[in-house]
């Protein structure tokens, strides 16, 4: 996928969010966290964090990549990869087909490599508009290679986690997705690779129980949704309500899953930081 | 194989009633057993055994989920649905286990981790994420056997291994039927049809790539003859451990990688660069 598929994609949703009205200035959105009122061109500024309750809201991946990495830089790897039927669900592809007319991505993960502040990384985005970025064939396939990929050429990885968990329609494929980037992703440890997880809204499910758990350092966006089990699930399983704050960023923290939690706005010197730390981008 | 059953039918065989529970299979397989408690962090699950044994005169440690037969075990055991203690106990075991150069067996039926308060807070993901990496690289074999019912990452915690068997009723899923019906239909009651499309069975897991055998089953379930099917899974253990130990180590984890990494069905379509 080239970057002009990126361009298209972007201008979709800029129209979609400015609409025809002449009042766009005045136009509101409501945080999905705290509920409050966000003028939408003061949210998109902010690059869609509220300015109420500081919830870091989702982003695309390629608003993602345009706001961490030097310009430029992303080059895609294993753009080309499309998902196969593997236990024949009814209507499957044919959705695929939509969702890929409609959002320009062929899955839920972009990979590549890309620079920050002319430290070279490997880098995934989950994309959680295609099918809840949930983690089938494809984004076991990509994250996998993206690891391997870091090995051979001794580079750190960071990845931007954002997931409902397997993609239920690919069955018990999609589990096994765990396993195969589990498995990558020791590699590159046991090879002595830098891997750093950036938890973004939400990451739950099977992501949670395999790659997103699993680096070095582990960052999360404030407010995002962290968790194993939906809280639907949890609620109808102990007949109660949960609390407010329940498996977001901040209560992960305080139990320990989390080492940092960094604003949208310092995520690129943070980053840039921690791999300068570990020796990359060192001469 | 009974070709004719469904795999609804075989589910309700799985959560019949009298279904053996590795609390039957463990006297008939194995001809010591010293079960080892807790995950030195927390406490004791239940829902997870684990403990040290001998098969055919072999040293091995064996860590298996725990189905109740009724309804008091099913309280102590939580109905075979492990907190983070369970993995991080059986991570400890393994752990010990390639210390001494054992070999692991795991047996799976579960119907997936527990979903609740307090293994969200103590890192539910994060224990089943650290079996699964940390399997892949053990320096020791493993296998693994689905005695009933494999659900989500709760059963692939105790499922990264050198060879997966089924038994021929057992059933492995990515989530129950019932959580499939209700998250792609937003309909639980759909729970039969679900179950019969997911491809969940043990031949389906052979066709994926999943499973490498399928231990046959007395005639009617392992219900109708219990000697009789432990000694089918002593026959198949004893077999693979034997020979999975006279393998190379580094050869046997590479190919513990390699068929984990061939999972998967996508094309590379020219041109879309």
């Amino acid at each position: 996928m080239g970057e002009n598929m990126f361009d298209s994609f972007f201008s979709v949703v800029k129209k979609r969010f400015n609409g025809n009205n002449d009042d766009d200035s005045r136009e509101t959105v409501k945080c999905p966290r705290c509920q409050s009122p966000v003028l939408l061109q003061k949210y998109e500024e902010l690059h869609r964090v509220c300015p109420d309750c500081n919830y870091h809201g989702r982003l695309s991946s390629s608003e993602r990549i345009e706001i961490t990495f030097d310009e430029g830089s992303f080059a895609e790897l294993d753009g080309n990869l499309i998902s196969r039927n593997p236990i024949d669900f009814p209507e499957y592809p044919e959705k695929q087909e939509e969702l890929r007319k409609n959002t320009g991505l062929n899955d839920a993960v972009v990979t590549g490599t890309a620079m920050i502040k002319g430290i070279k990384t490997v880098a995934g985005i989950m994309d959680s508009r295609y099918m809840m970025g949930s983690m089938g064939s494809v984004v076991g396939e990509k994250i996998t290679r993206a690891f391997e990929y870091a090995v051979e050429n001794q580079l750190p990885v960071i990845l931007f986690t954002a997931s409902g968990g397997a993609r239920m329609q690919e069955g018990i494929v999609s589990l096994m997705q765990m396993a195969k980037t589990a498995g990558a992703v020791k590699r590159h440890s046991d090879a002595g690779g830098l891997y750093i997880t950036v938890l973004t809204d939400p990451t739950t499910g099977g992501v949670t129980a395999s790659f997103a758990s699993l680096g070095d350092i582990i960052i999360a966006e404030p407010k995002v949704l962290i968790g194993f089990a939906g809280r639907r699930v949890i609620e109808s399983t102990i007949r109660q309500r949960l609390p407010e704050d329940f498996q977001l960023a901040e209560f992960m923290q305080e139990h320990g899953f989390v080492d940092i939690i960094v604003e949208r706005k310092k995520m690129r010197s943070t980053l840039s930081h921690l791999l300068k730390i570990h020796g990359y981008g060192e001469a | 194989m009974d070709e004719k059953k469904t795999a609804w039918e075989r589910l309700q065989l799985v959560h019949a009633k009298g279904r053996p529970t590795i609390r039957n299979y463990i006297p008939l397989i194995f001809s010591e057993f010293y079960e080892m408690h807790g995950d030195r962090l927390y406490g004791d699950d239940r829902a997870v055994v684990g403990g040290l044994a001998r098969i055919d005169g072999i040293p091995v440690t064996v860590i298996a989920q725990v189905k109740g037969r009724d309804i008091n075990e099913n309280k102590n055991c939580n109905f075979a649905m492990p907190h983070p203690e369970g993995y991080r106990k059986a991570l400890r075991l393994v752990k010990q286990a390639e210390k001494f150069h054992r070999p692991v067996i795991c047996f799976i039926d579960t119907p997936g981790a527990f979903c609740g308060i307090a293994a969200e807070e103590r890192g539910q993901g994060e224990a089943i994420a650290r079996n699964i990496a940390e399997f892949m690289t053990l320096r020791t074999p493993i296998i693994s056997i689905v005695l009933g019912e494999a659900g989500s990452g709760g059963a692939l915690a105790l499922g990264v291994c050198d060879e997966l068997a089924m038994l021929e009723n057992a059933e492995y899923s990515v989530v129950s039927p019932r959580g499939f019906a209700s998250i792609l239909w937003k309909d639980a009651s759909r729970e039969e049809e679900a179950c019969n499309i997911m491809k969940i069975t043990a031949e389906d897991m052979l066709r994926l790539g999943v499973a490498e055998t399928v231990i046959k089953e007395p005639l009617g379930g392992a219900h109708n003859d219990l000697d009789k099917i432990s000694e089918n899974i002593k026959e198949y253990l004893s077999l693979k451990i034997r020979e999975k130990l006279q393998k190379d180590i580094d050869e046997l984890l590479k190919e513990r990688y390699t068929k984990f990494r061939k999972i998967g069905e996508f094309t590379e379509q020219a041109g879309f660069e």
